[in-house]
């Protein structure tokens, strides 16, 4: 293992603390319990969004506090779901008396001390789960999806509309709106190493990739030689499709997501790729992101996201946003 | 049950948990992402470390102060679930008389009731409570004994078997639920852990 490391126990203090003097014109880092907030407090009767998850995804989410997106992030271990004192403690911090909207990825670790950490807060609250990942079937007798990508994209919109004064109802609604509009899949040709393991989490040939891997390298569908970049494109993208289902008139969001590792020039060959691909089939791409947002530590490797939108979610995408990772409009 | 046999099982069950960790850890990479043995072990460090502020306290306050740090030191799913298990523990009416054999074996139940609850999951769905949920039964059944110990032989025996139960299971919950039928073939290690603290336990009673 090559990473810039002083010592394991001390790896995501001292990245916490980076982050919070680099970016103390927009947040805060509280430590023990850690979480990171605004700089400033949140105004009167806007609804508090805080999120969080296991670490290894930067920017995601500390790197989306600030002003049109979060009020708080729960950083936890590398891949380990936060504990529940650091929501608690967040939602205490935070909370202007319009309540906490908590957004949680849909993994069991995450669900679980989300869940707690709410019971242990004592104010209003309510939480949404994002679910967008294609690649595993969603049943009612798993726990289902995984949540990935699109969180991003519903803590910006649902962000701005908590920053225009949408009550705790109307946050949730538009976050739940946004994320079952949303439809991701992702793709690695190279494992992460998480820093306490010291070794790669998978093996995976030189000639292989992971075709729907999950963004802490869980298996995905299938196990393939590589292909290029239009095959791989074509297949997320006939994943996506198929669940998704855009009609012909609809204007869609397409967002391409590095894992870590993947360089920029390989992210906007991707969105060509995928964008010709669309046009082809008669599907309007309207918007876009292209970067490394969710990602899975140095993983090689990209996720694509689709986002059938309305003037609603484009409305609230294109507002204003200032944080560490996105800053348009101001 | 005291807080002496707490801290000594807790000693107890980090050593073989090292001694399994390589194997816990290959079953998490195959089936989950590989926190499982770390969160594990943290939790384990941080409840051995408390000794020394637990140590004269009474045991309602010492199992708060396991659950506070267990629930805020580990985090993940085992964070959550073992949390959860100490914390109901700590609400057991009466803890600070006498904790005999069988108000210990409610309070274990119990917790794992509670961790049921939280992790949504029962039997047959690839996970600890695989192994917890059958050991919670055996335990209702032999709380009432005096004579225990050949019953706790049962359990160690129960939990092996549950355990390696899970090897041949498609997951429903937790991590594993993601890989469908290639998650079959991998005993859960959440399982795996599970089966080792009971056995630990239980050849520490059984031999004192």
């Amino acid at each position: 293992m090559k990473k810039f490391i002083n010592n394991n126990d001390d790896f995501l203090k001292e990245s916490l603390t980076g982050f919070g003097k680099a970016h103390s014109d927009i947040i805060n880092v509280n430590l023990d319990p850690s979480f990171v907030s605004r700089k400033n407090k949140t105004k009167d009767g806007k609804v508090s969004l805080i999120s969080g998850g296991g670490s290894g995804h930067e920017p995601m989410h500390g790197g989306f506090v600030g002003h049109g997106m979060l009020d708080a992030a729960c950083p936890g271990f590398v891949f380990s779901a936060p504990t529940p004192d650091q929501m608690q403690a967040a939602a205490e911090h935070v909370d202007s008396g319009a309540g906490v909207l908590f957004i949680v990825k849909n993994y069991s670790g995450d669900i679980m001390n989300f869940e707690m950490g709410a019971e242990m807060y004592s104010g209003k609250n309510d939480s949404i789960i994002t679910n967008d990942d294609v690649a595993v079937e969603d049943s009612t007798f798993t726990t289902g999806r995984r949540g990935v990508a699109a969180t991003v994209l519903v803590e910006k919109i649902v962000g701005s509309l908590a920053e225009n004064s949408g009550s705790l109802d109307e946050c949730k609604k538009l976050g739940e709106k946004v994320n079952k509009n949303a439809g991701t899949m992702g793709v690695a040709f190279t494992s992460c190493t998480v820093p306490a393991a010291g070794k790669p989490t998978f093996d995976i040939g030189d000639d292989e990739m992971e075709f729907g891997v999950g963004i802490h390298g869980e298996p995905g569908r299938k196990r393939e030689k590589i292909q290029p970049s239009k095959t791989i494109v074509g297949n997320i993208l006939e994943a996506i499709l198929d669940n998704l289902k855009p009609e012909k008139n609809e204007k869609n969001f397409l967002f391409v997501n590095g894992m870590g590792g993947t360089p920029l020039t390989e992210l906007y060959l991707v969105y060509e790729d995928a964008c010709q691909i669309l046009q082809s089939k008669g599907i309007e791409v309207t918007k876009s992101l292209v970067g490394n947002y969710c990602t899975s530590l140095e993983m090689q490797g990209a996720s694509i996201t689709l986002l059938k939108c309305d003037d609603e979610i484009l409305k609230h995408w294109d507002a204003p946003v200032h944080t560490a990772a996105m800053r348009w409009g101001m | 049950m005291s807080v002496s046999f707490l801290i000594s099982q807790a000693k107890g069950v980090q050593k073989v948990i090292d001694e399994n960790s390589a194997e816990i850890e290959v079953l998490d990479q195959k089936i989950g992402d590989g926190d499982h043995i770390f969160n594990i072990q943290r939790g384990l460090k941080l409840v051995v470390e408390l000794e020394d502020a637990i140590k004269d306290l009474p045991l309602s306050k010492a199992l708060n102060m396991i659950a506070m740090k267990v629930l805020s030191g580990i985090g993940g799913s085992s964070g959550a679930l073992f949390g959860t298990f100490f914390m109901t523990m700590a609400k057991s009416s009466d803890l600070d008389k006498d904790v005999d054999f069988n108000k210990a074996c409610e309070m274990i139940i119990s917790g794992i009731k509670a961790m049921k609850e939280r992790g949504k999951a029962d039997v047959g769905e690839k996970t600890m409570m695989d192994v917890l949920l059958p050991v919670s039964d055996k335990l209702n059944e032999l709380k009432n004994e005096s004579e225990f110990k050949s019953g706790l032989n049962e359990v160690i025996k129960i939990a092996e078997e549950r355990m390696l139960s899970t090897k041949d299971m498609l997951a429903t919950k937790g991590r594993a639920s993601f890989l469908g039928e290639r998650a079959k073939g991998h005993i859960d290690p959440g399982a795996r852990s599970s089966q080792l603290i009971i056995d630990t336990i239980c050849k520490s009673v059984i031999n004192n």
